[in-house]
């Protein structure tokens, strides 16, 4: 700080950037932009660009030895969607299921961080936070320990007769729950919960404490407390919380490929093989469109409806 | 929250006196509702955390044939010698030199980005905003399958170049999230005020705004270290024949999960733990040293 000692003209001062910011209002003007360059470059060159390339590709023709042309054959679109179908409306359905879960189960764990864990709150919130920093596929394969056919879920399962029930609804099959969708669902749901957690938590902790006390007053009863105040003071974390969850859990195909079989494959699989195994880059651009089309369609309308757009 | 249950409870008392009985017989019943909340969330936690309990106990079996899913016996063997699987050590090394590297990338370009949006009224903000937003709205596999096909058409030789690029890619927008609700918190009047006192423009960022931004741009860093040491769809993708610690976890899912990679993963949840704790007492003891 010697330089500021001496209140010196700063002309004076070498480098562009030590000339006082008003006298050059074009540089000033100029420098956002300066800014963003770099790291906007990468993203429209490594990111955007990406997805027209994408596009020009699901709608060429042509083999692996001869190589592919562009020949604006839509028919790729249609003949993937009549194939792989049943996948797109697994991927949905898995995904919608596991969000609604992750709600369920991520809701009293944000409440609870935010409001009852008092001097435990650090302690809970590494515990949230720290499976991030463990490798998400080795938690996923030990999914697979749980969940085998003699563990201890199975069994207790069995014990309690619940897995008639879920074979009965068709959630698993036989005495049996790894290679089945409720394995498949269980393991989404596990992998994202940390996405509902940590916003909801985010919305809750701006929740002013008074405000409840203040619906306490009012001889609010807690149900109606939660159901009038602080549900709809927590939505932008909702909308978020779902949005996390829903979207990576619908391209997600590590917990179909780990936890389930061939029948609870997703769509995410099927892009993979086609991509990486069956080497047809045309159906694998022409299924990643559909599937990002898909989601920007129902996250737009569902933004829309839930009427938080500060969120983007 | 004891200050808030009282007001909440006295109504509810009064209003109970009607069915009597229950008030007797039900005071287990009436504690559990009292704590459900608790209750669930803790359930929730512990669902969290289970999975991590399992590789921790798993870490100390002795498997029987190549699959590690079966409790046999208890045995230190892979805590003893973590690297002896072939290749392992090797693809640990590989993640972990991509993730600092990518962290040093993402953070750099994210943070200029964060304060070009933070600061400044330009032109082009919404759509900066936009393709800032989309990469964390699209599903990974469709990043990875278009990045991938943009290398193919390129003639790009798949690798550890390629798997960085992707990676400080997807690792941006969610610094720039970070570092952007940090600077926007913040009071511009403080770098008014240095400026006031005449500290140049330099000064002024390097005494001043960088401080206040550091917690923001740390857990944007923190961030994108851990998504891009755990990243599997989109170096899938992108990799090539270069095997991640993530790819040969899931390779060996295949072909035979060795203990130590239970080894690893517990390892890998100690230090973070133990990160986390520091990080929370460097930053409890910042507070008590500001307030005396």
């Amino acid at each position: 700080m010697t330089a500021t000692a001496t209140p010196a003209p700063p002309d004076e001062q070498t480098g562009d950037e030590a000339l006082p910011i008003r006298r050059t209002p074009t540089r000033k003007r100029l420098v956002p932009y300066w800014l963003l360059l770099p790291g906007i470059l990468w993203l429209v060159v490594f990111f955007a660009a990406p997805l027209v390339y994408q596009a020009s590709t699901s709608l060429q023709t042509g083999s692996l030895e001869e190589g592919f042309k562009v020949t604006w054959h839509f028919a790729t679109y249609w003949d993937a969607l009549a194939e792989y179908w049943p996948q797109f409306v697994r991927s949905v359905g898995y995904a919608a299921i596991a969000t609604v879960l992750c709600l369920l189960l991520g809701y009293p764990l944000a409440y609870l961080i935010a409001f009852k864990a008092g001097r435990w709150r650090n302690l809970v919130m590494i515990l949230v936070i720290a499976p991030f920093f463990t490798s998400f596929l080795i938690r996923t394969l030990a999914w697979k320990t749980i969940l085998a056919d003699g563990g201890p879920v199975v069994g207790a399962l069995n014990a309690l007769h619940l897995l008639d029930v879920t074979s009965a609804l068709g959630i698993t099959e036989g005495h049996r729950v790894l290679a089945t969708p409720l394995a498949v669902v269980c393991g989404l749901t596990y992998n994202f919960l940390p996405f509902m957690v940590l916003p909801l938590y985010t919305s809750l902790e701006r929740i002013d404490p008074r405000l409840h006390e203040a619906a306490g007053d009012l001889y609010a009863r807690p149900a109606t407390t939660f159901r009038r105040v602080t549900f709809p003071l927590s939505m932008p974390g909702v909308v978020a919380g779902t949005l996390l969850t829903f979207i990576p859990a619908a391209g997600d195909y590590i917990n179909a490929e780990l936890l389930g079989s061939t029948d609870q494959k997703m769509i995410g699989n099927v892009i993979q093989s086609q991509f990486l195994r069956v080497l047809d880059y045309p159906t694998a651009a022409a299924l990643s469109f559909i599937l990002m089309a898909a989601i920007l369609a129902m996250v737009t309308i569902y933004i829309r409806k839930s009427g938080t757009e500060d969120l983007v | 929250m004891a200050a808030t249950d009282t007001p909440a409870k006295d109504p509810a008392a009064t209003t109970a006196t009607a069915p009597a009985p229950r008030r007797t017989s039900g005071k287990g019943l009436r504690w559990l509702r009292r704590n459900l909340v608790t209750l669930a969330g803790l359930a929730t936690l512990a669902y969290l955390v289970l999975p991590n309990v399992v590789v921790m106990v798993f870490s100390f079996n002795k498997p029987n044939g190549r699959f590690n899913y079966q409790w046999t016996r208890f045995s230190t063997d892979a805590w003893t010698d973590p690297c002896g699987v072939a290749d392992m050590c090797g693809s640990l090394g590989l993640s972990l030199e991509i993730a600092v590297w990518a962290t040093v990338g993402a953070t750099v370009l994210g943070t200029m980005i964060a304060f070009a949006l933070a600061r400044y009224r330009f032109r082009a903000r919404a759509a900066v905003n936009t393709l800032i937003f989309l990469p964390m709205a699209m599903p990974e596999v469709v990043m990875a399958a278009s990045l991938a096909t943009l290398f193919l058409n390129m003639g790009i030789q798949f690798g550890f170049w390629t798997i960085l690029i992707a990676h400080i890619m997807f690792c941006l927008s969610f610094v720039v999230t970070a570092v952007k609700a940090r600077v926007m918190s913040m009071d511009p009047r403080l770098e008014q005020a240095a400026q006031d006192l005449y500290a140049t423009p330099v000064q002024t960022f390097l005494r001043v705004t960088l401080p206040i931004a550091a917690p923001g741009i740390a857990a944007g860093a923190l961030l994108s270290f851990a998504l891009s040491f755990d990243d599997f769809i989109i170096t899938n993708f992108n990799a090539g024949s270069t095997v991640t610690f993530p790819m040969f976890v899931w390779g060996s899912a295949q072909r035979g999960t060795p203990v130590q990679i239970n080894v690893i993963g517990t390892a890998m949840f100690l230090v973070a733990v133990l990160c986390v704790f520091a990080g929370q007492l460097a930053g409890n003891r910042r507070k008590r040293s500001k307030r005396s």
